[in-house]
């Protein structure tokens, strides 16, 4: 019964990010919007927590707030994979339930 | 609290619901508006729980005295409800430590036990951080803010 | 498959992105044929109903897309009555009912009980967030 946790905000501002890493399961799914993406940096200070969770759960980030926020692609940590607004609309109804780390 | 009473017969079966409280109160509004949403759940006979986490833990603490900011202390809302039949208030063991906290720290908050002669029964349980993502897993609906 | 969504919003324009990223993933939920059971408009996400906002024109007018996208897909937009007296956003009725000289509620809004975001909780298949 996988959950899809999204992210808005930026694991440098706030702690909802790391206490979204901290509440998965294996098998869920999260997806960074918003100022989330920020997180979806490969090199951050952030990247191993990140990198480290996409080893049991699947990650995804919305690509035009990555575009938005002036992310390129290629500079994405490793193991994620980028969603337009109607993969976002697929990963809600693909899993039982949305957990919103406000 | 009949008026808003919803029959569960169109919808099927009773949802779990978990209202998921992840911020201080007075801050902001969203724990003070979370509450207002969980007492009208009530009337929609629901399986209804509530998720301490986070800087959530406070809302729960006790002797809140806000009379200096004037605001009003909603705190003692929570003591009421078992009579709405809402049991289950679960706040994360590992929430509590890290803000230096311990579970005395919180309200005492009880319902009688209709089952078992009335006996006093704690409303809120302390679990740990895995037990939680668990319990949250098994949720129909989670309801953030 | 195709489910019934339910959306909640808890920003209002502007200060958030929130209302942004719900309108954008409310209008690709319908493209893909999903039903909108219910908009939730809840804390100061109630600032997206009011008709009275007038954005740079150079900028995006969210409650016009809002009333647009509701007016086109039939969306049921429901704005929290409690929140939305706090903050000022009346219909009429609540107007005249305050002695307010003005309601500000937009087209394709309507004001009503947080009991409607309970009923979005148990109709609608997914409940999905967006705040702060």
């Amino acid at each position: 019964m996988p959950t899809l946790h999204t992210i808005n905000k930026s694991p440098f501002e706030r702690s909802s990010f790391a206490s979204a890493l901290n509440h998965l399961l294996p098998g869920d799914a999260l997806l960074m919007i918003e100022d989330g993406v920020v997180g979806a940096r490969k090199s951050s200070a952030f990247a191993g927590r990140l990198e480290a969770a996409a080893k049991t759960c699947r990650v995804y980030v919305l690509g035009p707030d990555l575009a938005a926020r002036g992310i390129a692609e290629k500079d994405v940590v490793a193991g994620a994979t980028l969603v337009d607004y109607g993969g976002f609309v697929d990963l809600v109804t693909g899993h039982d339930r949305t957990q919103a780390w406000l | 609290m009949n008026d808003g009473k919803a029959t569960n017969g169109a919808a099927g079966a009773k949802k779990r619901f978990m209202y998921v409280n992840r911020k201080a109160p007075y801050g902001t509004i969203y724990a003070l508006e979370s509450l207002e949403v969980v007492l009208i759940s009530a009337a929609f006979e629901q399986d209804v729980s509530l998720a301490f986490l986070d800087d959530g833990v406070y809302q729960l603490t006790k002797g809140q005295n806000t009379t200096a900011i004037g605001m009003k202390n909603f705190s003692p809302t929570f003591k009421a409800l078992g009579d709405y039949e809402i049991k289950k208030l679960y706040v994360e063991k590992e929430s509590l430590d890290e803000r230096g906290l311990a579970p005395e720290d919180l309200m005492q908050i009880t319902y009688e036990d209709e089952d078992e002669d009335y006996a006093e029964k704690p409303l809120i349980h302390i679990v740990s951080r895995s037990e939680l993502t668990e319990i949250l897993a098994r949720q129909d609906v989670l309801f953030n803010f | 498959m195709e489910l019934k969504l339910g959306i909640l919003v808890n920003e209002g324009p502007y200060t958030h992105q929130a209302s942004d990223t719900a309108y954008h993933f409310t209008k690709a939920a319908l493209e893909k044929g999903h039903e909108i059971f219910r908009v939730f408009f809840y804390h100061d996400g109630v600032n997206n109903g009011t008709r009275f906002t007038v954005p740079p024109q150079d900028d995006r007018n969210l409650q016009k897309a809002w009333s647009e996208l509701a007016a086109k897909a039939k969306l049921d937009l429901v704005v929290c009555i409690a929140a939305a007296q706090r903050r000022g956003i009346l219909d009429t009725g609540e107007a005249k009912r305050h002695g307010k000289d003005s309601d500000n509620l937009a087209p394709g809004f309507r004001i009503s009980g947080l009991g409607q975001l309970v009923e979005a909780g148990i109709v609608a298949d997914r409940l999905v967030t967006f705040g702060d």
